[in-house]
């Protein structure tokens, strides 16, 4: 299909029906491209990014990445529809299918080619496991935006412009300059004579892909930097999204699952004898690891399972405890950081827990095994990792493995390469039930108890003040995690050192929502307000003081400040505490305004969050993801912790691992900086301030200093 | 426990299933009656998804028995868009774009709709009372939003 042109990687081909199909390849980056002669060319044939333009005069663009809850389809077809002057009312998005054709290797290259400012401070390829980015379908990263859409759909909708232009000046006999197009329409205002993209796309076709079409300038958008409408919202206020815990399917049966409690156990032995006798039960399936039910209903694999009595081992992991996890910690790191001789030196250890993603929706996922084929049904964050794992999981080729992506119930890393366990499992339980379709859902116990956690962590600073009150050194040992992004500070100080000390345990650790930041973020901005403490100085000033190499950070807390209205009078056990991230090539700060009552009751009644994440695409959509990012960083921060006893998970459901409900909510105000830096993400970077925002706030009210998470199991009520 | 055949009213039609009577209605309801905007969360009526109105009230479908419904009208979240018009709060839920992963959008909706229709003019104190539905994404902020614009109209009950 479609001409190829090898430099630009951009390509055109006629639809069956007359349409046009434009799109850019991330092959750039792809081994493929090395050995990609003309011949070739057609084969690989597909294109990363895609516009299909139909003669109904509808543009449909087609997106590979999945709908977790960002708005990211919406924002990505809006980039590729501004640079076209498409009518967005005739805009349609489709999620592309899980072929390697359609890998985002721009995912790559938003990290590789073009570093952003903070990747270059010494970006750790091991927390991502960048290498098995390549050829991968990844929504994660906050890449969606900054990848794709950056590099791929505005080039394709500026190249599709150019060359429905072409086409609509040679209809008219006329020179492409004269033309105008908006609303997806081609006119010649001159010979008043007008096209739709839908008449011109056929003709379309036969020109020549531009290797480098113009690009709008950012002053003429009329479509972005507006609050548009999300295009998958309708499908989730009536219930009829399908999400991967939904699919069915005729003959469909239901695996329920119980996984070895102690991280790390295997099944020893189970009776299965009563249980295979219970109504409805197909199949007692053992797996290595855990032991599963499969029935003609959920409820009844359910209840089958809870009459089994399996023996697990504990893989040696039955003595590790949070306590135990603390200890290692305190110990790799050591003593406390050595300072220069200084007027003034402080010093402070800070801690956070394990965290789930607990994302709404449990793990779920179908799974139909023929032979050597499959079929798999789930919602992930990567597809194409999914086939793969599934592929794995069941010892045959990834081409042989269908796999469909279906709307997820929250992804918030959990379903990232690497932690695609439950795909594994549910190809395997398929196995043994093949060939019929098996549906298995985890129950919250399952989810909560078998997670890939937010890794714990533990950072020992210490700080030096002149006499003056300037800092002029901070060192931190770190245990848990970290790298170059996450404890970067953007203060002028010239003796700063960030160190890793390494601990090991058995939990399963994984990204979570702005992976190592919200670790970091709640300890290097905690230090720094205790600095602007012992300086005797306000915190926003003593900040703002030493950003003097970092225009952009300074210009976004000078925002916020403005906007927070920092510094006027609140009444007593109130107070207002800021902090500021850069991640994901955003910088966000924000500011908690709290009140404390004397019996130490806590209440964060407002924040605001001030971004610059370059450019933004969907502003009600990009503001609707930092209120998510405070909404989510804010309940880890109040309540959030899994802990670990006798090797297992002690939570077990929603009741013991709280969450913020809506009487816990503050306000939230959200503003952005439109600096016209390369764009940054938005889905993780509201996260990483919110702890420390609150933290410091609560010093400010109560002159209490919080420094172990969650703030739930700090004494916060007055002394008297 | 026996299968029992068993008949519930759900968005206004009698339907009839075969299952045991200790099955919980939110499994009765999407896998036997393959309603499945109504969603699983926790089992233990903790975070709100399986919502479903019951006698016009909101109940969590997770933890009630299907034998404990006798003939109660139920509905479901695609029961509340009448004629393919969403009701109040679906359309608010629209104007402030309040979902974002959707999950537990129906839950929440079923709840809040619930509530209007029983107190049109809820204050914010009953709205923190009565809606303790869980959202991981942290859409609070505009789920606040709605509600408050739907109270000071008037009442957008289902
Ligand atoms: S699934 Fe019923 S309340 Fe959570
Ligand atoms: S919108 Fe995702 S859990 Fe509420």
């Amino acid at each position: 299909m479609g001409k190829w042109t090898r430099r630009a990687f951009i390509g055109a081909g006629v639809l069956v029906g007359g349409g046009l199909v434009i799109g850019v390849t991330g092959a750039a980056l792809a081994p493929v491209r090395h050995g990609l002669r003309d011949e070739d060319a057609e084969n690989i044939g597909q294109l990363t990014t895609w516009i299909l333009i139909t003669p109904d005069n509808a543009v449909t663009v087609l997106i590979p990445h999945c709908e977790m809850g960002q708005g990211a389809q919406t924002a990505l077809a809006m980039m590729a529809a501004e640079e076209m002057d498409a009518d967005w009312a005739n805009v349609r998005v489709k999620e592309a299918p899980a072929t390697d054709e359609y890998a985002n290797a721009y995912i790559v290259r938003a990290f590789v080619n073009d570093v952003p400012g903070p990747f270059e401070r010494g970006f750790d390829y091991g927390t991502y496991r960048l290498a098995r980015w390549f050829g991968l379908q990844v929504t994660g990263g906050s890449m969606s935006v900054r990848g794709t859409g950056h590099h791929g759909m505005r080039v394709a909708g500026a190249a599709a412009r150019e060359m429905l232009v072409a086409a609509a000046a040679k209809t008219f006999g006329v020179s492409a300059g004269e033309c105008t197009v908006a609303n997806s329409r081609v006119t010649h205002a001159a010979s008043n004579r007008s096209a739709t993209f839908g008449e011109l796309a056929k003709a379309a076709t036969q020109e020549s892909v531009p290797t480098h079409p113009a690009l709008k300038d950012p002053k003429s958008y009329t479509l972005r930097r507006k609050p548009q409408q999300r295009i998958d919202l309708r499908s989730k206020v009536d219930g009829s999204a399908i999400y991967g815990i939904d699919y069915t399917m005729p003959g469909l049966l239901h695996a329920a699952v119980e996984i070895a409690p102690v991280i790390g156990g295997k099944l020893v032995s189970v009776d299965t004898s009563a249980a295979e006798k219970m109504p409805g039960v197909k199949k007692v399936v053992q797996l290595e690891e855990a032991v599963a039910v499969v029935a003609d209903s959920y409820w009844r694999a359910r209840t089958a399972l809870a009459s089994l009595k399996p023996q697990f081992d504990d893989a040696g992991h039955g003595a590790v405890s949070s306590a135990s996890i603390a200890e290692a910690f305190d110990k790799a790191i050591g003593a406390a950081p050595e300072m220069p001789a200084a007027a003034t030196v402080i010093k402070a250890d800070y801690t956070v827990p394990f965290l789930p993603h607990a994302t709404m929706e449990p793990m779920a996922c179908t799974a139909r095994v023929n032979g050597d084929r499959a079929e798999i049904w789930a919602g992930t964050q990567d597809p194409l990792n999914a086939r793969k794992t599934a592929a794995d999981a069941l010892g045959i080729s990834p081409e042989n493995v269908q796999y469909t992506n279906l709307a997820l119930g929250g992804g918030f890393g959990r379903k990232l390469p690497g932690n695609l366990d439950f795909v594994g499992m549910s190809a395997r339980i398929a196995k043994a039930a093949s060939p019929a379709p098996v549906k298995m859902i985890w129950s919250r116990e399952t989810d909560m108890q078998h997670g890939y956690y937010r890794p714990a962590g533990m950072s020992r600073f210490a700080g030096a003040l002149d006499a003056s009150g300037r800092p002029v050194a901070i060192t931190s040992l770190y245990a848990g995690g970290g790298d170059g992004e996450s404890t970067f500070m953007p203060y002028a100080i010239d003796d700063m050192k960030h160190s890793a000390r390494d601990a090991k345990h058995p939990v399963r650790t994984g990204p979570w929502r702005s992976v190592l930041n919200s670790q970091h973020g709640f300890f290097k901005e905690s230090f720094i307000d205790e600095m602007a403490h012992a300086a005797k100085k306000d915190p926003f000033a003593f900040r703002r003081d030493l950003m003097t190499d970092q225009p952009r950070f300074k210009a976004v807390l000078e925002r916020l400040a403005a906007m927070a209205n920092w510094g006027s009078p609140l009444p007593p056990r109130e107070g207002r505490g800021i902090a500021i991230c850069e991640s994901f090539g955003s910088i966000v700060g924000e500011i908690a305004h709290v009140s404390v009552s004397p019996e130490g009751v806590l209440k964060v009644k407002e924040v605001c969050a001030v971004a610059d994440c370059g450019d933004v695409v969907n502003t009600d959509t990009a503001a609707a993801q930092l209120e998510g990012g405070v909404m989510f960083g804010l309940s880890a921060a109040l309540l959030g912790a899994v802990t670990i006893k006798d090797g297992k998970v002690e939570q077990t459901n929603f009741y013991d691992f709280r969450t913020m409900i809506l009487r816990d909510a503050p306000t939230v105000r959200v503003d952005f900086v439109i600096s016209g830096a390369h764009p940054g993400g938005l889905g993780e970077p509201g996260v990483p301030p919110i702890a420390a925002a609150v933290t410091n706030a609560i010093f400010a009210a109560t002159g209490i200093r919080v420094r172990e998470l969650p703030i739930k199991n700090a004494k916060l009520a007055a002394t008297t | 426990m026996a299968r029992m055949a068993i008949t519930l009213t759900v968005n206004g039609q009698a339907r009839s299933l075969d299952v045991e009577p200790d099955t919980p209605l939110l499994w009765a309801i999407r896998d036997t009656l393959g309603l499945t905007g109504t969603k699983f969360g926790c089992g233990v009526a903790a975070c709100g998804a399986c919502t479903v109105h019951i006698n016009g009230k909101a109940e969590r479908s997770c933890s009630i028995p299907v034998s404990a419904i006798g003939g109660a009208s139920i509905i479901t979240i695609e029961g509340l868009a009448a004629g393919g018009k969403l009701n109040a709060v679906q359309q608010a839920w629209l104007d402030q774009q309040v979902p974002q992963c959707g999950y537990c959008q129906s839950g929440m909706i079923m709840a809040v709709s619930a509530l209007l229709a029983e107190k049109p003019h809820a204050t914010d104190a009953e709205v923190d009372h009565a809606i303790t539905n869980i959202c991981r994404c942290g859409t609070f902020a505009r789920i606040r939003k709605a509600i408050q614009t739907l109270a000071a109209d008037q009442g957008g009950g289902a």
